[in-house]
């Protein structure tokens, strides 16, 4: 378990003070894959390097498993950062080796015997699905190779936590999808956390459990995923939404409205996946005249999700009620417009 | 061909030996001290792995002192520390530590400048990884920054063979003393043009070496 315990970062310029995070608090469950989203200069990049130390919190406590590792000295930092992988969006890989000499360089640092590490690589290059391109350079790869070599990097010293510094940014979006199931087989057959900042809403809807939003240096929302997807909160939640469904709620709301200037439109999401007839016997119990407006799916790690407008006319308040009770009972979420 | 008889052979051939000696001698201490000044240099800078201020001011300010002395002139002032080193002033020997001298902060300044090349993400991912200091200069940044290490020191080696010509002032012998002393001062042509002709020779054959392994190793 990770846990952030108001994490304050302030970086000194000779001008003046960035305040790059503004107090955060965080707790990362074991074996989950967590999305830390944000647009650049949220202060995610930051965040995520002081989970590995690579950048010092000026105040806060960074505590994974239940270590304060901020108060460690500096031997104890370098021995617990060979149990954190890391990889990154340019990849960050030493040209002058090849791609098993790539591999193999945290186990040197780790001071792992020759023929161990040798063992080693073979089985991660086959995991990364890198067989046969042992000795090319990196110079020789695609950028979806590059980033299976840093991620079979990263692991090779069994790491209890991985962090993706927008892993996928760089790649073209089928390589994207490439790496993002790659990831999530090493999380399940590992079990190992993974902490991913990103910038790209489908990137965290595709693999992420849970998510938080991050915006200004602080956190402003977070969850489940298919609880953020079915009712975003925060206006810079519902942006990144937006981008993934190309509808924007206020703007849907405003149409539907110049449409329907009588009655009742309704927003109604549904994330779980029951077979039941949820809106029709809703409207059996009101006896309201209802018809579907406008609707979606998005897809999520959790499951996909519905998004449906509803418009509804000629009732009175008590019908409408009645209405919105008998969806709500079934575990949609309803908003009315 | 009569202007051959002009050459004494074998005296041209121990200005040959004496060049390559000093060369090559003071090329290997040059590679060794300027390393040394090189990673000091990069790893204090405001950015480095081990920031401080302090020292890096003060190497940077001794790197520059030293080159913006004239060579002529280092010879000069080394004098006196030539002769506790060496024993004399005169001879190829007493040549090496003003060309170590003069050469040394020059090619410190390229290694500085090779290691500034150096992919940051690089470092930052070694640092993710748990790499200690020396692990990273040992295992990152010299074999990352290698072909532009190698071509640095094949600037710094031609630097070195004028540098040897120079010496020759002082009595060092090598071809450049050969060429002055016979060839210009007792106008013996022959000479003076045959011993350009083998320090541009060898300069060339450097310059062929250094690209070949650029690329040979350079895997970019």
């Amino acid at each position: 378990m990770i846990e952030l315990i108001d994490i304050v970062k302030t970086f000194n310029t000779k001008k003046s003070q960035i305040k790059a995070v503004r107090g955060v608090n965080l707790s990362i469950n074991d074996g989950e894959i967590f999305g830390i989203i944000g647009y650049s200069g949220a202060g995610k990049s930051t965040l995520i390097r002081i989970i590995n130390q690579l950048e010092k919190q000026t105040s806060g406590q960074v505590i994974i498993d239940g270590q304060d590792i901020s108060k460690l000295d500096h031997k104890e930092l370098l021995k617990s950062r060979q149990k954190i992988g890391m990889i990154f969006q340019h990849f960050n890989l030493l040209w002058s080796r090849t791609v098993a000499q790539n591999i193999e360089f945290p186990l040197e640092i780790a001071h792992v015997e020759k023929n161990i590490r040798q063992e080693k690589v073979k089985e991660l290059i086959k995991m990364v699905g890198l067989e046969g391109r042992e000795n090319a350079y990196p110079s020789e790869l695609s950028g979806g190779q590059k980033q299976r070599v840093g991620i079979a990097r990263a692991l090779a010293n069994d790491p209890k936590i991985l962090l993706c510094d927008e892993a996928t940014s760089a790649l073209d979006p089928e390589t994207t999808d490439a790496i993002l199931q790659l990831l999530a087989k090493i999380n399940k057959e590992l079990n190992i956390t993974i902490v991913m900042i990103t910038h790209q809403m489908e990137v965290v809807q595709k693999i992420c459990n849970r998510l938080a939003v991050m915006d200004d240096g602080k956190i402003v929302e977070q969850g489940l995923v298919k609880d953020i997807f079915a009712s975003p909160q925060n206006s810079t939640t519902k942006r990144f939404i937006q981008t993934i469904n190309g509808t924007d709620v206020e703007k849907t709301r405003q149409e539907l409205k110049k449409l329907y200037p009588y009655g009742q439109l309704v927003r109604v999401s549904f994330t779980n996946n029951s077979d039941e007839p949820i809106i029709a016997r809703a409207i059996k119990k009101c006896n309201l005249e209802v018809s579907i407006v406008n609707a979606h799916i998005n897809h999520t790690s959790s499951g996909p999700l519905g998004v449906t407008y509803l418009h509804v006319s000629d009732g009175d308040d008590a019908q409408y009620e009645i209405f919105i009770k008998a969806l709500e009972e079934k575990g949609a979420k309803v908003e009315i417009l | 061909m009569s202007w051959l008889n002009d050459i004494n052979w074998d005296q041209m051939f121990t200005a040959f030996i004496e060049t390559i000696y000093m060369s090559s001698v003071s090329l290997f201490f040059t590679i060794i001290f300027g390393l040394i000044i090189g990673i000091l240099l990069f790893v204090t800078n405001s950015q480095g792995l081990i920031v401080n201020k302090f020292l890096n001011k003060i190497t940077d300010l001794i790197v520059n002192i030293l080159r913006a002395v004239p060579f002529i002139i280092l010879m000069i002032i080394l004098i006196p520390f030539t002769q506790a080193l060496v024993g004399s002033m005169l001879g190829a020997s007493a040549a090496l530590p003003s060309l170590i001298f003069a050469a040394s902060p020059f090619y410190a300044r390229l290694c500085c400048i090779a290691f500034m090349e150096v992919d940051k993400g690089t470092i930052e991912a070694s640092k993710a990884m748990g790499a200690s200091n020396w692990q990273i200069i040992t295992k990152v940044l010299l074999p990352e920054s290698f072909p532009a290490l190698v071509s640095g020191a094949c600037v710094t080696a031609i630097s070195l063979i004028s540098y040897t010509a120079m010496a020759g002032a002082i009595g060092s012998g090598g071809l450049g003393n050969l060429a002055y002393q016979y060839g210009f001062v007792r106008r013996n042509d022959a000479i003076l043009y045959t011993a350009t002709a083998i320090i541009t020779l060898i300069v060339l054959g450097l310059q062929w070496l250094s690209d070949y392994l650029a690329a040979k190793i350079d895997k970019r």
